[in-house]
């Protein structure tokens, strides 16, 4: 019986993702970034984790908007570790468009991956978890749920669904000793932030009274912590990271 | 001497002393105490968290006294030359429904919930901003949140926090300096110890989690808050309520 914890985290090969992966990797036995990427890319961003001294990680493709799929998968993890401790849901895309402009397509998008993503995966992991009685789960919301922003009707609304799902979620798994909670970055120094012109994004500075970006390991940081054992009494909880940008 | 410091308010009560024991590891601690100057208890305390381990200070303030906390603060800066972090912890209830409510009861809170907060914050943040660093931690409430009977004054205070804390993180975060809350729900401590067993039961009861909070609980989310890898947390609320409120 294997007594090294299991963490799985989604989107797992994006900047933020392979943050969380470094972090868990001091603490966890096995943490499998699954994502979409074709397998290529996720064997050389393997290598580089591995060059930087990260010993405990896996990559394993997988598409969260495929139920089936996601169910293979973390049913072969399942098997292989023979537990499931972890569960950071942080798979997400944009697809922004003014709303009147904004196609079908578009929004279904977002919302299969954000959302349906979010019901497929945690609905494979939550069965290991009951079983065990112990889990902690974190979803990784986004500060434009709470504050809305222009052009993402589609994204602030997966994202806002985000705090429905963790709180419902939250009281049905606490008499099994599993948490949910969710983070809800601000502006983030990822490569989604490159495509962003420079002007466009020193304003973007200019409104976060910490004047500056977030460094994705700060996002890390946080996800350790809400799943230490000890945050046991943390539960339905969100917590925002985003240097005062938005406060509620 | 290049120890980093932390001050809490309120720092031998139940939640407080868990606070101090907890930031022990990684800072001076320097516990607020004064309950009328009765110090014989305070050093009793002391003397107690010595033998389990912690080394903590004690200095006497009325933090609802602005002066007091004047001299509290220079002695500190005397004594350290830097404050790290700030948590402000203190707070008392005096229940009664609105309608019963004197304004002694109203004003008590008010003074020893909030105005205790202005007092310690405007002291210590020149320290902070000298130094373009410092973690402020304000510990409010669940009921803050959501509201309690027989609370009007308590819970108006808790809340008041939050509008406090968010003003001043945006005031410094281009300083280093973070302000955060933290709302514990019901907490096992000695406050709780007068409750009656079954009105304790109901409340239990009340919470999806089923047991109550532990102070320790408690300080480990303050220590997260307060470390220095929180950088970019700043004027956001953590709920730790088993929960209880969401």
């Amino acid at each position: 019986m294997n007594d090294k914890k299991v963490a799985l985290i989604t989107g797992g090969i994006g900047d933020i993702g392979t943050a969380i992966a470094k972090q868990l990797d001091t603490s966890h036995g096995y943490v499998v970034a699954l994502d979409v990427a074709p397998s290529s890319e996720g064997t050389s961003w393997l290598a580089a984790l591995k060059k930087s001294g990260c010993h405990h990680v896996l990559y394993r493709q997988m598409d969260v908007t495929d139920f089936a799929q996601c169910q293979d998968v973390i049913a072969s993890l399942a098997n292989e570790f023979g537990r499931i401790d972890v569960l950071i849901n942080n798979a997400g895309i944009t697809r922004d468009a003014v709303f009147h402009k904004m196609t079908k397509q578009q929004w279904d998008e977002v919302l299969r991956v954000n959302l349906d993503g979010m019901f497929n995966v945690t609905r494979q992991v939550v069965e290991h978890m009951r079983a065990q009685e112990c889990g902690r789960i974190v979803n990784i919301s986004s500060v434009n749920a709470q504050k809305g922003q222009f052009s993402q009707a589609n994204y602030a609304a997966s994202k806002a669904g985000v705090y429905g799902f963790t709180k419902s979620l939250a009281q049905e798994l606490m008499s099994k000793n599993i948490t949910v909670n969710s983070i809800s970055p601000g502006y983030v120094d990822t490569k989604l932030m490159e495509g962003i012109r420079p002007d466009i994004l020193e304003a973007i500075i200019e409104q976060i009274p910490a004047k500056r970006l977030a460094q994705p390991e700060e996002i890390a940081w946080v996800v350790a912590f809400l799943i230490n054992e000890k945050s046991s009494y943390i539960t339905g909880s969100n917590l925002s990271v985003n240097g005062g940008f938005h406060m509620y | 001497m290049d120890r980093k410091i932390a001050i809490v308010t309120g720092g031998t009560g139940g939640i407080g002393t868990a606070i101090c024991q907890r930031l022990a590891a990684d800072y001076r601690v320097i516990a607020c105490y004064f309950k009328n100057g009765k110090h014989e208890e305070a050093k009793q305390w002391q003397t107690s968290q010595k033998e389990a381990g912690y080394d903590i200070d004690i200095l006497y303030a009325n933090i609802v006294d602005f002066e007091d906390c004047v001299k509290l603060v220079a002695l500190v800066m005397e004594r350290y030359g830097r404050i790290d972090v700030l948590v402000n912890n203190a707070g008392i209830t005096s229940d009664a429904s609105l309608k019963k409510m004197t304004p002694a009861q109203w004003q008590q809170v008010m003074d020893a919930n909030l105005t205790s907060l202005f007092n310690m914050t405007r002291n210590v943040l020149p320290a902070m901003l000298d130094k373009e660093y410092g973690r402020i931690v304000n510990i409010s409430s669940i009921n803050g949140r959501k509201g309690q009977f027989g609370q009007c004054n308590y819970a108006a205070t808790k809340s008041a926090i939050f509008g406090f804390s968010k003003s001043l993180a945006q005031e410094v975060a281009c300083k280093g300096i973070t302000v955060n809350t933290v709302s514990p729900g019901y907490v096992q401590t000695p406050m709780l110890a007068s409750v009656k067993e079954e009105v304790l039961q109901s409340i239990i009861a009340n919470i999806p989690v089923g047991r109550l909070g532990n102070p320790a609980e408690i300080a480990a989310a303050v220590a997260f808050l307060a470390s220095p890898e929180s950088g970019f947390i700043t004027g956001a609320n953590l709920d730790i309520n088993g929960g209880q409120y969401m």
